[in-house]
């Protein structure tokens, strides 16, 4: 080996070294950029997500600078399950409930047939109703069969009638029945009202109903349970009318205020209960009317002239019956029967 | 036929608001009606993105279905359009909608809310092209004269796209390729069933 070898050597090994360190040092802040790069820059790391925000929320909302707060509402998909109920599930629950009656009230008419007033007409009549409460019964269900019938026809019409009529005749007739279902809205709710105050005493459910009740209220058969000014089955009747009138009203109400301190969601809520609640109540009003005309010799002088046959009453209210009776005697007066 | 569709690129858009205004503008939207928005989500956050919605022209359209007069229809570009003549301003569309497109001149429902408004993909409505009353009911129908939607076409960002859906779909997905991010193609899973993936 010489010394020259040796140094060059050295020289070689420097040089080497020296290169390293320089290599590093140039790379190693690089790699250290590269990888702040990678984060700061990227500006998706924090990006708020469509998935993950409607799997928090359900809804994707925001700020907008337009003054209209239900612009903030970005994406709600629950508007396509609003419309599958409102498409889908409201129909059937219409279709059943409605048809339903109908078939259970023509089954049972074809094999109960009219119940009759067993002892005959008595001829003699007893006053049921005043004045006022014919008022008040027919001011609720002279506006509820316009109600019913413009409500049907914002789920069913375009169904069943607009390929009758077609479009232009059914969009017309649709506004109609529109203004009719907001303007008589008042009528309606007024009748709930009235109906609740003239009649609630007389509607308290009591021991006589549940006697009333373990009869079957006398309907399959021929028996004649007590019962007072309204048996246990009108209570049912009453009862429903009222609450569930009210609740048909407080969300009509709120369909017809839309967005006065609800949301979109309060909005389908309070719209899916007014729909539901229509089309049962729509169901029993059609059991009553049938028991009130179809059903039921002498029921619907009650409600027509407020006077009914006597035999009819002591039939189907011999309490009622009795307490008048008392009462006309406590009176003085000779004559048990008040009209003639 | 294409069938036509509106992108958001989030990444982009950066509030602006001239898509809202060249809408409001193009079409004589009345006052009180914004038939586009943009939206602004964790405003002032990090991560905060703005998003600019109108009607996204839905594959089986949600408003479509609940309208009790059946007054929606749906052209061969895939553009819903619907009938100032049949609407009886029941606001039913606005609780189906899931992106808030429909508008309604009056706020209470009393009687109607009055003719329903929505953004027309800037296609007219059922009235014969390029008329008066077209004009006067829905807006400009820039489809007619061979032109896209105004919003999208002065986007100075091109945040907002619209046209053939599988093109905007496909520069989108280059755009996500090339810059290596993208927060989505919003409201696309829930407007048609789809989304974009890369
Ligand atoms: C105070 C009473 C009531 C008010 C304020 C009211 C109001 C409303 C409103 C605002 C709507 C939305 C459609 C429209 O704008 O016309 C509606 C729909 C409807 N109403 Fe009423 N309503 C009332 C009573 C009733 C009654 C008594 C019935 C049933 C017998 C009824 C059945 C319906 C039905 C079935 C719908 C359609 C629901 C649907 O499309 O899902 N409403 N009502
Ligand atoms: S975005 Fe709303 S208004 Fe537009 S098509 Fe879809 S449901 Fe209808
Ligand atoms: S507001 Fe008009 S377009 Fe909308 S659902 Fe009602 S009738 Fe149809």
């Amino acid at each position: 080996m010489t010394r020259g070898g040796f140094g060059r050597r050295i020289a070689v090994a420097a040089f080497v070294a020296l290169f390293s360190v320089c290599l590093a040092m140039t790379l190693a802040p690089r790699a250290g950029w590269a990888q702040q790069a990678r984060q700061g820059v990227n500006p998706t790391a924090q990006a708020v997500k469509e998935e993950q925000l409607l799997k928090e929320l359900d809804r994707v909302t925001g700020r907008v600078s337009i003054p209209d707060s239900k612009a903030g509402t970005l994406i709600q998909p629950e508007g396509r399950e609003w419309r599958a109920y409102h498409e889908r599930t409201l129909h059937w629950i219409g279709g059943i409930a409605i048809l339903g009656m109908l078939a259970v009230l023509a089954l049972f008419y074809s094999v109960r047939g009219k119940i009759r007033i067993e002892h005959g007409w008595a001829g003699v009549k007893i006053m049921r109703f005043t004045t006022f409460e014919r008022f008040v019964h027919w001011l609720t269900a002279s506006s509820f069969i316009v109600l019913a019938l413009s409500g049907l026809n914002v789920v069913f019409g375009k169904v069943l009638l607009l390929p009758l009529v077609g479009s232009d005749a059914f969009a017309v007739f649709s506004q109609w029945a529109k203004y009719a279902h907001n303007y008589l809205s008042f009528a309606f709710a007024a009748g709930i009202v009235l109906t609740f105050v003239i009649w609630v005493t007389e509607n308290i459910p009591n021991r006589t109903d549940i006697a009333w009740a373990k009869q079957g209220g006398g309907i399959l058969g021929h028996a004649h349970p007590p019962a007072g000014k309204f048996n246990g089955g009108q209570k049912l009747i009453f009862w429903s009318v009222v609450l569930v009138g009210a609740a048909i009203a407080a969300s009509g109400y709120v369909l017809m205020f839309p967005f006065y301190g609800t949301n979109i969601a309060d909005m389908q809520v309070a719209q899916i209960i007014h729909g539901v609640l229509g089309v049962l109540m729509i169901a029993v009003i059609l059991a009553h009317i049938y028991i009130g005309t179809l059903g039921m010799e002498g029921a619907f002088d009650a409600m027509g002239t407020g006077e009914v046959d006597l035999n009819w009453a002591k039939e189907h209210h011999s309490l009622w019956v009795e307490e008048e009776m008392s009462k006309a005697r406590a009176a003085g007066g000779g004559a048990a029967v008040p009209a003639e | 036929m294409a069938r036509v569709k509106f992108l958001c690129d989030g990444d982009r858009c950066i509030e602006c608001n001239a898509c809202v205004t060249a809408c409001k503008n193009e079409n004589e939207v009345p006052w009180g009606i914004n038939r586009r928005r943009v939206v602004t989500i964790n405003d002032g956050k990090p991560g905060e993105r703005s998003i600019s919605m109108a009607c996204m022209h839905c594959t089986d359209a949600p408003c479509k279905a609940v309208c009790p007069v059946d007054c929606f229809f749906t052209t061969a570009d895939g553009v819903v359009l619907h009938s100032k003549d049949l609407c009886i301003g029941c606001g039913y569309c606005f609780y189906a909608c899931p992106f808030g497109a429909p508008q309604y001149p009056r706020v209470g429902n009393f009687g109607s809310r009055g003719k329903m408004d929505k953004c027309t993909y800037c296609a007219g409505g059922p009235e014969a092209d390029l008329t008066m009353a077209e004009y006067e009911k829905y807006g400009a129908n820039r489809l007619a004269e061979g032109k896209l939607p105004l919003c999208a076409e002065m986007c100075s960002t091109k945040a907002l796209l619209a046209g053939d859906g599988e093109i905007i779909a496909q520069i989108y997905k280059e755009r996500v390729v090339k810059r290596g991010y993208g927060s989505g193609a919003w409201g696309w899973k829930t407007a048609y069933r789809e989304g974009i993936d890369v």
